[in-house]
């Protein structure tokens, strides 16, 4: 019964919240509209708005000596998430299943293991360094906290309901999944969508100048 | 509550636009930027990370733009920004930001937080939490047309020195002519030498220049308090002597803050575009160079590296030519590390250096550029910023270090050929 509810209604609802948020969201950011900008450009801002969106996923040198922590960290739990999320086998056949009707080449066994030992990793450490970081610590708030949380649980109870031998373990997985989506568009995670406006915003503003952001 | 918190708070919302309201639904709080922030470097205090500086703009923006804002509002959960925000963040948002936006370089969503503490000044201006140092520097702008009180005789005093030991004379209010040149006050009383350099380059390389005796101060102590009107003011009284001029050209002096003042905040603040174009001196010198209407005789072999003014390099885009005019008359230029649009700021931009009670602060995370200039290797630092320079000299001294500050477009006119046509 909570089973059927999981994986039927509460899918759909969570996919809905998930799509009409996320859009509200980018509409309500962009619909603010930034004032006309008079002075005489240097040079066109969308190929910085195009380049900053690229770059910016590359950390500059001096930053890389003072954060490697924070940095290799974070890229060990983006590229490894990103490996679970689009290419384990149960994903891209959920998603064939349910969303496109076609799926695509997955990870091996032993391919799925690493990633996700290297997402939980850069996870864990990215928390801890949030703990323990004085500046991390000041500027952080509880929505930072509830979204690594969440995270987190999703990608833990997915890896045990990787077996896929317990059918509460994989209900557990959606349900989670479900929340983390139904949560998404209301919290930091909103990044994985607005970065590429802020990127584009500020390498536009920076091209116009004549500077390489 | 006060009417003038009132009318901050309503400021700080109508700042808040499409790139501001991205920026924060984009931060991680990644911490990333305090370690491109000198303040935070030197200081270790976590409370001078660059983003956690906005925190009163990111609370009305969170109570106002997001879900859970709005909600903690209905359940009376949330706290309205209040006037203790103002006075708690005061220093922060003026003592220690010199709105050199090097943290806006590093962030990996690319938040510009230097754009958004600029914005956020506008509100705390209205709320009357500044340092008195700008406001009295703004003050006297507003009344005398400089903020360290230079009035034209001043200006016409100096000229005459100029003119005297150079055997030039310097056009004033000279109508029709290509360019019309802006100083500082800073240039006008510390450094004169600029003056006579600009003079004697100008003279050589046929140049049709004027100094309007209506508008000769570039810079804008409204842009780094953060009044819009009164930056407008500053800003317009240029504008007009230039058009009245009927000039093609404003030359924006070495000073980093009033390039962008003129250059990139100006068309905005007076609402539409000039008549003219804008250039800032080092532009001019490289492009003057570059069109062989000045040449030079030999060069120094003082071995020297560069101070990258934060405003005209990474705030402003003139990049190449400090370099390319420093490769002509320097055989011994070295770039430090972090040079370019990632270079250290001297601490004293964004109306630091004219904020009294912030030299502690900022004397200490000078340390920054005494490392820098330590690891360069060499005894000579060129920089192209009066602000910039005073605020090395008073640095170097205090940690006394045996470093000359030199101005760049004064080296040029020391190695200057005579006569090229």
């Amino acid at each position: 019964m909570i089973g059927d509810f999981i994986d039927g209604p509460l899918w759909y609802l969570s996919l809905t919240v998930f799509l009409l948020g996320v859009v509200w969201r980018l509409v309500a950011i962009l619909r603010v509209g930034v004032a006309p900008d008079f002075s005489t450009a240097r040079h066109g801002g969308a190929g910085g708005a195009l380049r900053t969106l690229f770059t910016r996923s590359l950390p500059r040198r001096p930053v890389f000596t003072r954060g490697k922590v924070q940095l290799i960290a974070g890229y060990m739990f983006h590229l490894g998430l990103f490996a679970l999320l689009f290419l384990a086998q149960p994903h891209v056949e959920f998603i064939s299943e349910r969303i496109t009707g076609f799926g695509w080449v997955t990870l091996p066994h032993w391919g799925f293991i690493l990633a996700a030992e290297v997402a939980f990793a850069g996870l864990l450490l990215l928390l801890l360094y949030r703990l323990m970081n004085p500046v991390t610590r000041l500027i952080s708030d509880t929505g930072d906290y509830t979204a690594s949380l969440l995270v987190f649980l999703v990608m833990l109870s997915g890896c045990l309901a990787l077996a896929q031998a317990y059918e509460g373990l994989r209900l557990l997985h959606l349900l989670l999944a479900e929340l983390l989506l139904i949560y998404f568009p209301f919290s930091t995670l909103m990044h994985a969508f607005t970065f590429a406006i802020s990127r584009g915003y500020t390498g536009a503003a920076m091209a116009r100048k004549g500077v390489n952001a | 509550m006060s009417d003038r918190i009132e009318q901050a708070r309503a400021e700080l919302r109508s700042q808040i636009d499409a790139k501001v309201s991205s920026y924060f639904s984009s931060c991680i709080h990644c911490g990333l930027c305090a370690e491109a922030c000198h303040f935070h470097v030197e200081t270790g205090d976590p409370r001078y990370t660059p983003i956690y500086k906005l925190e009163p703009m990111r609370k009305l923006w969170r109570s106002e733009h997001t879900l859970s804002g709005r909600f903690s509002k209905l359940l009376g959960r949330s706290t309205e920004l209040s006037e203790q925000d103002f006075a708690d963040w005061e220093e922060l948002v003026y003592d220690s930001c010199n709105l050199c936006g090097r943290c806006s370089m590093v962030c990996p969503v690319g938040i510009d937080i230097a754009y958004m503490l600029r914005k956020q000044r506008e509100a705390f201006n209205l709320s009357g939490y500044t340092p008195e140092g700008m406001r009295n520097a703004l003050q006297r702008t507003l009344t005398t047309g400089s903020p360290m009180g230079v009035t034209l005789k001043t200006l016409q005093a100096t000229l005459a020195h100029v003119e005297k030991a150079s055997g030039l004379t310097i056009p004033i209010d000279r109508q029709g002519a290509d360019f019309m040149a802006l100083f500082s006050s800073m240039e006008v009383v510390n450094f004169p030498e600029y003056i006579a350099s600009v003079a004697r380059i100008f003279d050589t390389a046929g140049v049709s220049w004027t100094i309007s005796s209506e508008a000769f101060e570039a810079t804008n102590a409204g842009i780094q308090i953060g009044s819009r009107e009164g930056a407008k003011e500053i800003v317009s009284r240029a504008v007009n002597a230039a058009e009245k001029l009927g000039v093609n050209y404003l030359i924006s002096p070495e000073c980093g803050h009033a390039y962008t003042a003129i250059r990139w905040e100006g068309p905005n603040l007076i609402g539409r575009r000039y008549r003219f174009e804008v250039i800032h001196i080092l532009e001019l010198l490289d492009q003057l160079m570059r069109e062989g209407r000045i040449r030079f005789n030999g060069k120094s072999d003082t071995p020297m590296t560069l101070h990258d003014p934060c405003q005209i390099v990474r705030r402003g885009g003139v990049i190449k030519a400090p370099r390319n005019l420093l490769h002509q008359v320097a055989s011994g230029f070295v770039e430090t590390t972090d040079h370019g649009s990632m270079n250290w700021c001297c601490g004293g931009g964004g109306g630091v250096s004219a904020n009294e009670r912030a030299e502690a602060l900022r004397l200490k995370v000078f340390g920054r550029k005494k490392k820098q200039f330590e690891e360069s290797g060499v005894d000579t630092v060129v920089t192209a910023c009066a602000n910039c320079r005073i605020v090395l000299e008073e640095g170097l001294e205090h940690y006394e270090m045996d470093t000359e500050v030199i101005g760049l477009t004064e080296l040029v006119a020391e190695y200057l050929e005579q006569g090229a046509d």
